[in-house]
């Protein structure tokens, strides 16, 4: 059933219906209200999940690492400087191959402090270890929080899995929602099957060693072989749940009029929403323009990307996030793809939407203006005063 | 209460801390890790916190553990058991655990009175059921013997040397023990590794309250304090019996001094024999922050005895 709601109230109705046994989460604008939500569900006793209200994000990441570890479902939410604060410990989690499914509300770094959306909380964490997901919407920051529970848990991954949602854009606004019946979700979740859990107290295990030279290569080499499973568990799960919801997830990006389109937008998160609409008017007028939405960041699909992009003549790949010094993460990542293959697209770089900018459809249209005539590997700003 | 023969009764039955870990020749450390862990009866697991005793334990392939163990990071022990505490709780809510099963944390002094201080205070605060033990050898002497907080007014550390101007740590140490007290959890103490019995005794009486709990144990660290390698046992003697490091516990807001010694020795007598206070002893300077060291032990003494006296009357 179709119901309106924010994107905070969808990701907290995903956690609810996944029930985990425990959420360590602490309240940092805009995640705040999933966190509210959850607390409000445990106190009316509508799930048996143990809430721990930690006094910091490091506390809240280093308690669903030992609660993870001792064997239970773990979710957890922040934002920005919370992600920030409790890295170290994202990177331990991923490092133990604990299935922590973890909702980002996407806002930017300090300084100067601002609360707004843009990703460079997302990019903090790029290294991390973690499985990155983008939502454009709050029914996909719903859907993806039930899949990325699967994919997390999946055996051949056992990984933390981050779903990101733009702050305020998707967390505060209203949008439709359907989400799926409860025991759906339950059935599609499945029961958590921990590895060696701390809690098996009859089979003793050692969690976090101490490893040297000798051995810590190894480890994380093993660590990037869990990553390496991802791409075939995530369209194994998408599969699952396009079943299950008919719903249109197919791929680890969202092509949109994309096939024989000569100019394109890349782009993460809700302004792939943004960006359609423009696509569409432009379309009709004649243009041959697409857009390649990014669903799966981390593992980065960059052999389907090639696939998808290689007949565009022109690609604008859109940050919105400064790696200063140097290009957008994500136009690095795209244009990586492609560095061996000679058929290839011309590539811009826009820096777009930092700490809450706008970014509207006369802009979006203007960056396929500007396509025609800019130069291959230009660092253009979107709504930026110089 | 326990006694050593129970207590080697138990490890005979089952050794929950294994030899080969390569903790140096005289620290304190394992004798506390063993008569703790011997001292509860039900399955334990264990987080640590980074620090001596979770490298000298863990070097991968290898573990001394042999109860479930978990190291996180420095200064997240308190955080990392409070997860697992609310692990057990949640499985056990919906039948998926059926044993009682208790939670142990080990962490430095680095690792507690620094660094760990916040995840320490919050998971104090929340009320996880756990005991939360201090291996506290009074610097960070994994990493070489820095100062922290619990590092002594005049000791000579490696980040507060002992030098022509400036004779050692400036700072008095931070009082962990009474800021864990100011939490309200139902059992505080502090030990000593010279007073295994009253350590397991402890272990026990902590035991048996349900919600957070800490033991501030003092544990002598022969290469950081620069005294023998066999002194470790006779070093923590001396600080109990100097009163430097006084023995007690606060029972749900009572207080209780264990051991009172028949004659309190004169701080010299712990400081002169560790290479850290060596400086102390070579100019007249020193004399007198030897007598405000003595001063300082009197005084916080005195207000322990008093509040003995005070709680207990109430």
């Amino acid at each position: 059933m179709k119901k309106t709601m924010t994107g905070h109230k969808a990701v907290a109705e995903a956690m609810r219906q996944i029930e985990p046994d425990v959420v360590a989460v602490y309240p940092i604008t805009p995640q705040s209200e999933i966190a509210e939500y959850y607390a409000q569900y445990v106190a009316d006793g509508i799930v048996h999940t143990e809430l721990v209200p930690v006094e910091s994000e490091h506390s809240a990441m280093s308690a669903c690492v030992g609660a993870a570890a001792a064997g239970a479902r773990v979710m957890t939410a922040t934002a920005s400087q919370g992600l920030a604060l409790m890295i170290e410990i994202v990177y331990i989690a991923a490092s133990m191959r604990l299935p922590i499914v973890m909702a980002l509300a996407n806002r930017a770094l300090s300084g100067p402090i601002n609360i707004h959306c843009d990703h460079s909380d997302a990019y903090l964490a790029r290294d991390a270890g973690v499985v990155h997901i983008f939502a454009e919407s709050a029914q996909e920051a719903y859907d993806w929080m039930i899949m990325a529970q699967r994919i997390a848990e999946h055996e051949r991954v056992h990984l933390p899995v981050v779903v990101n949602l733009d702050g305020f854009t998707l967390t505060h606004s209203v949008q439709v929602v359907e989400p799926l019946p409860d025991e759906q979700v339950k059935e599609f979740v499945g029961e958590f099957k921990p590895m060696y859990p701390l809690l098996d107290v009859d089979n003793p295990s050692t969690w976090g060693p101490f490893a040297m030279p000798d051995y810590y290569f190894e480890l994380k080499r093993a660590q990037a072989a869990a990553m390496e499973e991802v791409p075939a568990v995530f369209l194994e799960v998408q599969r699952a749940y396009r079943e299950l919801s008919g719903r249109n997830y197919g791929g680890f990006f969202e092509g949109y009029r994309l096939e024989d389109a000569e100019r394109a937008i890349v782009v993460m998160g809700s302004t792939a929403g943004t960006a359609k609409v423009v696509v569409d008017e432009l379309r009709a007028k004649g243009e041959k323009v697409g857009l390649l939405k990014v669903w799966l960041w981390r593992p980065f699909p960059k052999e389907e990307i090639v696939k998808a992009l290689s007949h565009v003549s022109k690609v604008a790949v859109l940050d919105r996030a400064f790696s200063f010094g140097g290009m957008g993460a994500l136009y690095l990542d795209v244009t990586s793809a492609f560095v061996h293959q000679d058929q290839r697209p011309q590539f811009v770089n826009y820096i777009y939407g930092l700490g809450g900018r706008d970014t509207t459809t006369e802009q979006l249209a203007q960056v396929f203006g500007e396509l025609k005539t800019a130069q291959p590997g230009e660092l253009r700003y979107i709504g930026l005063r110089e | 209460m326990p006694s050593i023969k129970v207590l080697a009764q138990r490890e005979e039955a089952q050794v929950r801390f294994t030899a080969g870990h390569s903790l140096c020749a005289g620290c304190a450390e394992p004798m506390i890790v063993r008569t703790v862990l011997n001292a509860i009866e039900d399955p334990v697991v264990v987080a640590n916190a980074t620090g001596c005793l979770e490298v000298a334990t863990s070097r991968y392939p290898t573990s001394a553990w042999n109860v479930p163990w978990i190291h996180s990071a420095f200064e997240n022990a308190a955080a990392t058991i409070a997860g697992v505490e609310a692990a057990y709780k949640a499985l056990k809510r919906i039948g998926k655990i059926k044993k009682r099963i208790r939670f142990v944390a080990f962490g430095g002094d680095g690792g507690t009175y620094d660094i760990g201080l916040q995840a320490l205070s919050g998971a104090l605060e929340r009320g996880h059921d756990f005991l939360y033990v201090v291996l506290n050898n009074e610097a960070y002497m994994n990493t070489g013997v820095q100062r922290s907080s619990a590092t002594p007014r005049c000791a000579s550390a490696t980040t507060s040397p002992a030098g022509k101007a400036i004779p050692g740590k400036p700072q008095d140490r931070k009082d962990l023990t009474e800021i864990v007290a100011a939490h309200h959890v139902p059992y505080v103490a502090q030990a000593s590794v010279s007073h295994l019995i009253d350590l397991a005794n402890k272990v026990e009486r902590a035991m048996s309250y349900e919600g957070p709990k800490l033991i501030n144990v003092l544990s002598t660290c022969p290469l950081g304090w620069r005294t023998r390698r066999d002194s470790a046992i006779s070093m923590a003697k001396l600080a109990v019996d100097t009163c430097y490091w006084p023995l007690y516990e606060v029972v749900e807001g009572v207080y209780k001094v264990n051991y009172k010694p028949k004659e309190k020795l004169p701080i010299e007598e712990w400081l002169k024999p560790q290479g850290r206070f060596r400086h102390l002893f070579k100019s007249e300077d020193g004399k007198k922050l030897i007598a405000e060291l003595q001063a300082a032990v009197d005084r916080h003494w005195e207000e322990l005895l008093r509040k003995e006296r005070c709680t207990q009357e109430a």
